[in-house]
């Protein structure tokens, strides 16, 4: 097919693999992107707020409203009762309840919602309502929801061949586990929408959603109306992260009730502590492995189990287990293997959809095994690593899909030359051994990540593209910017197959009036999918306008071609402009839709085998830290990356998201901690008490370089997803960091290093090598520090 | 009422509620909503903007001086004879192409240095900052101290440094905006009897700016239970977060006397009311072992604003200030109608959140006694995130010594109790042992006589118990030098990592 090739395009000096700027960066410099809570407030606009349960799990025995009514500037506050259609806005599977009057599943459920005239006075007021309830016993530690058996959804589980005797029979044995964290998105927006009737009686919504189409099938559902009776417009977000895929959907449809009951617009914008509350977060997971492997650090046989805390409903737990399950092993061939997944029901917020969907918990056990073996072995963690690649010939993975591109043995090998990963390793030994209270450590990891939906029917997407009669080109999609640049690769991609200007190409906002029935912006698919759709699109209107010129100037159609604004013919040339009205006074249609669906991916699910993934994305990172032995401070000194998007469609956006992701998958392991109460109540609740990143975290020395090579697969211009696959190059930092802890037992034990690896994480562990070294390696094993003791 | 220059724009305001931030007063009355709420608790950045304020030198000679601040914690009434900018003001024509665009938006968007842009606007202000007050590039280190307190979820901040030093690369902007200010104060003086003690009113609520102590005290007495607010960066956290309405709020932040700021003979008077930005670099010649406490205490944005009078008045258990004062002995002028009294800093407070101040009474300043020849001093700060986050222990240790005998010590610590409190226990090891590493590491293993700390979303009581245990550790390395100091790698190691 002519445009999946990248080349002879690239060679016409089109707009797809430059370094365009992002579509929107000028007026976010200005202050005039706006965002949802910035555009202007119709007249007469109400502002609502959540009143939340005062337990984590209970049943509600009487409300009181009466001193939040007499507020000055209340209108009404609504409750369960007054949703006329479905109370369950449970995206996939029911379970996810829109406001509750009778049972509480977790701290701060909403429970009712105050309209007033003003934020401040909706947010009082709901402070206001009390709340007596009936407590029960939550749920509140996963091993307790273990052992009950308490799930969301069924559990599930990946095999192939016989692990146990695999294990068994290996000349090693070895086991572990692994608390991992979860995390909260933190996108800088926070949730927001407003809603309004339109004129024609439904319901316009402004939302700050990754999936507007789930947000108006719920608008309508709980109104009992059918799906044309909502409009949902979504031109930017403040960040997403996952964080917006399911969890918009609330307030836009709570400011849709109360809008449709009191006919005037509502908005509905949560403080931040709220959103911290009131809003899933990444899953925390509690996994454990035995492996099996030979002299050399050869896994013969693997069995793990992974174990989601899902919080209270099912929400997307169901595929983000099933992520989790499909990449606990990452990029190492297992021979046999049997993979199990938990999805535990506990009584907190539940837990959605962050940035990798569960593929970074399950992925982090193929890097702690990886790791443990080299420290029983007593051998370098990169050799049993590249030792345990995927190649040609060990190449099933334990869902049965055949990796057929082999590309990370030589990104590797790239790395580890260009970044002197043996050279500073033997420095780092030396340094370590006169250090007497930082320690470094040096670790190089790879990714290797599924791309497509694992839930079929979303890998579809559709397009519309207007050209006016001046030429100026219209472009919608159906998915959603939130600063991913996906706008702007759409229209690098439109611009590009008419041969025009990028800035001929103007984006506008995601609407579900303009394209229907759309999938959530997510899985890293947003350009794989709605880039197709818009070049099937931009192709539908240049096929009609190919055959227009052939015949109007009677040539052949293999000579028209567009580049440079203009068209090209046998017989002469015209601007693109000018083909535009020519095409228009001779009545040749100039607006058309596109349609894309990712062909090849199939999963049975009852026999765990298919091909869920239409291809993978590859990368690999190489992370120095530092840690105090006194404090368990620790900090990134330098990282190296090298990452595999295929044909870039624009390197700059391209390096930008593997930057921030191995950014935010570095706080997700390091400094990011969730804390809830005994009560079941969120601690950290606030940036003041959750610490994500700031600009000093940045390694001094980052180097990001993308791996030149094309697609396997025909994805558009032969590019990849670049989303989520970087994310999980953080584990480098993890890894290195529990590389500086081993010196302290002269690498001969990887300390157990759950996830955050806070300071206090961090010191304990060096506590717990210590001890171990005292054990096993003898009373010299101190020498260089003979003072350095702790409790 | 009071009086403000917003961008180009003369503005008055009289009926506000004393409660308002300027960031609400902007998004909700103004139309300017480029300035961005990400948190309304000083933490993200997104609603910086700068403040110009007429600043004298010692000479006399006065300059307008532009600095960042979260305008989620700024009150409106704080804004008076300020000159506010806001993101909209940055780009000096109304559709700007690329090259119309402000050196630091300019750099930004070349170096792909936003991509939500939802934190843009406030890292184009905190760069603006920089630029502002930099001819050339400052270096990474700065660079990295001027966007400390600003989160982008993002890029993982490497495009942003970048964008930092791109902005010195174009020709140099002009900075338009002291000229405007300069006409703007000229007007205000012009007017002084209106401007005598500006205030706000909303119904029967109140702000009063008082300019003098006199009217300060005056005011104090006249509504013992009003709110009092310096910078206002504790303050206004209680508003956003436990949404209280002030009936009446007495702000100190343009009293003149509490202001004032001066060193004589190695004494320092500090105002309760001076910005950290206007007295921290001078207190760091003579204490160059806080620098780092200071550097680490919040994020510009809340140094340009917070106070020590805040830090005290607050009495939270984990503010770094207090254990500092407390090691160098400190005292402070307690103020009211009645008069003046001078107490130590180690004898305010008096239990979780409370202290010896009546309800009339002002901290009016804090004085802190000349430095002795023979002070070791050591400050540690650790928290989970290096930058602009609060610490799970602050340890303060001072030492004086005579031929390597400890003959006095007074160690303070912040997150190890209910108040900042000082280690008997530990400082009663210490006294007559010898200046080295055995006699700190016995004064650690004391620890828990002095201390039963919490555990709380920071930490447990068991680390801050082994931290401090540690540190002593450390401090007895640095103190007897038993090893070479660049050995030991400070935590400070790490922002001199960051910015190499
Ligand atoms: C994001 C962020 C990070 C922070 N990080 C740190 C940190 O790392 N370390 C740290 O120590 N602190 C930190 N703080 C806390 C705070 O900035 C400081 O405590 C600051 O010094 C408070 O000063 P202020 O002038 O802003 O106080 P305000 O908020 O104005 O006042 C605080 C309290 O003190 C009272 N008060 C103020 N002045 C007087 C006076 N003259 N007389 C009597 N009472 C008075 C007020 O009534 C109020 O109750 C942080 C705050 C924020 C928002
Ligand atoms: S809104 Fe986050 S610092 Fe002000
Ligand atoms: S660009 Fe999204 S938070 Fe910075």
């Amino acid at each position: 097919m002519r445009h999946f090739e990248m080349d002879k395009l690239q060679a016409r000096g089109g707009s797809v693999g430059k370094s365009k700027h992002h579509e929107s960066a000028i007026k976010q410099v200005c202050g005039k992107a706006n965002y949802v809570d910035d555009f202007a407030e119709p007249a007469g606009c109400l502002h609502g707020y959540p009143v939340l349960a005062p337990v984590a799990a209970g049943f509600i025995t009487s409300i009181d409203t009466k001193e939040a009514e007499s507020l000055k500037g209340v209108v009404r506050i609504f409750s369960a009762k007054d949703v006329p259609g479905k109370i369950d806005i449970g995206p996939v599977f029911p379970g996810d309840i829109l406001l509750t009057d009778h049972e509480i599943e977790y701290f701060h459920q909403p429970v009712l919602f105050v309209v007033a005239d003003s934020y401040d006075t909706a947010r009082k007021a709901a402070r206001l309502v009390k709340i007596n309830c009936e407590e029960t016993e939550a749920v509140l530690d996963i091993h307790e929801a273990i052992e009950k058996q308490n799930w969301v959804r069924p559990p599930h589980s990946l095999q192939r061949g016989d692990a146990d005797s695999a294990i068994k029979s290996a000349k090693h044995q070895i086991s572990g586990e692994l608390s991992v964290g979860g995390q909260e998105h933190f996108y800088l927006e926070g949730q927001v929408a407003m809603t309004q009737l339109n004129e024609d009686g439904g319901i316009f919504v402004q939302s700050s959603s990754q999936h507007p189409t789930e947000v108006q099938h719920l608008v309508a559902k709980i109104l009992k109306k059918p799906f044309n009776f909502v409009t949902v417009e979504m031109r930017r977000m403040g960040g997403g992260f996952g964080g917006k895929e399911t969890q918009a959907a609330p307030w836009a449809c709570l400011a849709a009730l109360a809008t449709y009951h009191l006919e005037s617009p509502v908005k509905v914008r949560l403080a931040r502590a709220d959103d911290f509350r009131l809003t899933g977060k990444r899953h925390p997971f509690y996994n454990h492995y035995t492996a099996g492997f030979d002299e050399n650090g050869l896994i013969e046989g693997v069995h793990i189990e992974v174990n989601g805390n899902c919080g209270y409903s099912p929400d997307l737990s169901d595929a983000i287990v099933d992520r989790a399950m499909f990449h606990a092993d990452n990029a190492y061939y297992y021979p046999a293997a049997k993979i199990v997944g938990n999805r535990c029901k506990l009584n907190t917020v539940s837990h959605t959809a962050f940035r990798g969907f569960g593929g970074p918990q399950g992925m982090i056990m193929a890097e702690l095994i990886m790791d443990d073996v080299a420290a029983k072995l007593g051998q370098d963690p990169l050799t049993i690593r590249k030792a345990n690649l995927y190649r040609p010939g060990r190449d099933v993975t334990p869902y049965h899909q055949k990796v057929e591109q082999h590309v990370l043995a030589g990104m590797i090998e790239t790395l580890e030359k260009d970044a002197q990963y043996w050279e500073r390793k033997e420095a780092i030994k030396a340094f370590n051994k006169t250090s007497p209270f930082v320690k470094k450590g040096l670790a190089m990891t790879p990714v290797k990540f599924g791309i497509s939906f694992t839930v079929q029917h979303l890998n579809q997407a559709g397009a519309l593209i207007h050209i006016y009669s001046d030429g100026s080109i219209h472009l919608n999609h159906g998915g959603t910017e939130m600063g991913q640049g996906l706008n702007t690769k759409v229209a690098q991609i439109v611009a590009h197959a008419f041969g025009v200007d990028f800035e001929t190409v103007g984006v506008t906002a995601t609407r579900t009036d303009k394209v229907p029935n759309t999938s959530p912006t997510a899985a890293s698919s947003g350009t794989d999918l709605n880039g197709m759709a818009a070049l099937n699109a931009a192709n539908t209107i240049k096929d009609r306008l190919i055959e227009f010129v052939a015949s109007h100037f009677e040539v052949e159609a293999e000579s028209v071609e567009f580049n440079d604004n203009k068209i090209i013919h046998a017989k002469g040339e015209m601007s693109f402009a000018e083909l535009a009205e020519l095409a228009y006074m001779k009545r040749i249609s100039l607006s058309s839709t596109g349609y894309y669906a990712t062909p090849k991916i199939h999963y049975d699910r009852a026999k765990a085998e298919g091909r869920p993934f239409f291809y993978y994305s590859h990368g690999v990172a190489l992370s120095e830290v530092e840690i105090d032995i006194l404090t368990g401070e620790n900090t990134v000194t330098r990282a190296d990356i090298l990452h595999d998007v295929g044909n870039s469609l624009n390197p700059a956006l391209d390096i930008g998201q593997i930057e921030g992701a191995f950014i935010q998958g570095m706080g997700w392991l390091t400094t990011e901690e969730l804390q809830w109460k005994d009560s079941g109540e969120l601690a950290s609740s606030g940036p003041a008490t959750y610490k994500i990143p700031a600009i000093g975290d940045t390694p001094t020395e980052f180097n990001v370089s993308l791996f030149d090579s094309a697609n396997p697969e025909t994805s558009v211009f032969r590019s990849k997803a670049v989303g989520e696959p970087p994310f999980m190059l953080g584990f480098s930092v993890w890894s290195a960091i529990r590389n500086a802890i081993s010196s302290l037992a002269d690498y001969k034990y990887a300390p157990d290093l759950n996830t955050p690896a806070t300071p206090e994480t961090v010191l304990n562990a060096v506590v717990a090598t210590k001890q171990w070294a005292a054990d096993n390696l003898g009373a010299n094993e101190d020498t260089q520090d003979e003072g350095v003791s702790h409790v | 009422m009071i009086k403000f220059l917003l961008n180009d724009t003369v503005t008055e305001v009289q009926s506000s509620s004393p409660s308002l931030t300027i960031l609400e007063w902007l998004r909700t009355t103004t139309g300017k909503k480029g300035t961005k709420e990400g948190c309304a608790t000083g933490d993200c950045g997104a609603c910086t903007l700068l403040i110009g304020e007429e600043i004298t030198n010692n000479k006399g000679e006065t300059h307008w001086h532009y600095k960042t601040l979260n305008s989620c914690l700024m009150l409106l009434g704080n804004a008076h004879g300020k000159h506010i900018i806001t993101v909209e003001a940055v780009a000096l024509t109304k559709y700007p192409e690329l090259g119309d665009l402000h050196p630091v938006q300019r750099a930004m968007v070349e170096c792909h240095g936003s991509q939500c842009g939802f934190c843009t606007p406030g890292i184009i202000m905190s760069l603006l900052a920089l630029y502002i007050n930099n001819e050339t590039y400052p270096g990474k280190t700065a660079a990295i101290h001027a966007l400390g307190g600003n989160l982008c979820r993002c890029t993982g901040y490497n495009p942003i440094l970048k964008a930092a030093e791109k902005a010195f690369e174009y020709d140099r902007a002009e900075e338009p905006w002291s000229a405007m200010a300069i006409k703007f104060k000229e007007s205000l003086l012009s007017e002084p009897q209106e401007n005598a003690l500006p205030y706000l009113e909303d119904n029967q609520r109140k702000f009063y700016l008082p300019q003098t102590v006199s009217q300060l005290v005056e005011l104090t007495a006249t509504y013992p239970e009003a709110s009092i607010v310096a910078g206002g960066t504790d303050f206004a956290i209680e508003l956003s977060q436990h949404l209280l309405k002030p009936e009446v709020v007495i702000s100190v932040s343009q009293t003149s006397e509490l202001t004032q700021f001066s060193e004589k003979d190695g004494q320092f008077e500090i105002g309760a009311a001076v910005p950290y930005c206007d007295f921290v670099d001078a207190l760091c010649t003579t204490y160059p072992e806080s620098k780092e406490l200071f550097e680490r205490l919040g994020s510009t944005q809340v140094r340009n604003s917070g106070t020590l009078g805040g830090s005290l008045g607050n009495a939270s258990p984990i503010g770094d200030p207090a254990p500092l004062l407390i090691a160098l002995n400190a005292t402070m002028d307690l103020q009211s109608v009645k008069g003046t009294r001078t107490i130590k800093v180690e004898d305010f407070f008096t239990g979780y959140r409370q202290t010896v101040l009546a309800a009339d009474e002002v901290i009016a300043k804090i004085s802190i006694p000349k430095r002795s020849e023979s002070l070791k001093l050591a400050c540690h700060k650790v928290s989970k995130r290096f930058e602009d986050d609060i610490s799970t222990v602050c340890l303060i240790l001072a030492v004086e010594h005579a031929n390597n005998v400890i003959t006095s010590a007074r160690f303070a610590l912040g997150g190890m109790a209910a108040i900042p409190a000082r280690a008997p226990k530990m400082e009663a090891q210490l006294i007559g042992g010898r200046l080295d590493t055995k006699t700190f590491m016995k004064a650690g293993a004391v620890v828990e006589k002095d201390f039963s700390p919490m555990s709380d979303v920071r930490a447990s009581a068991n680390y801050r118990l082994i931290t401090t245990q540690n540190l002593m550790q450390r401090i007895g390395y640095e103190f007897s030098q038993a090893i070479p100091v660049n050995n030991i790698t400070t935590p400070s190691a790490r922002i001199s990592h960051a910015s190499l």
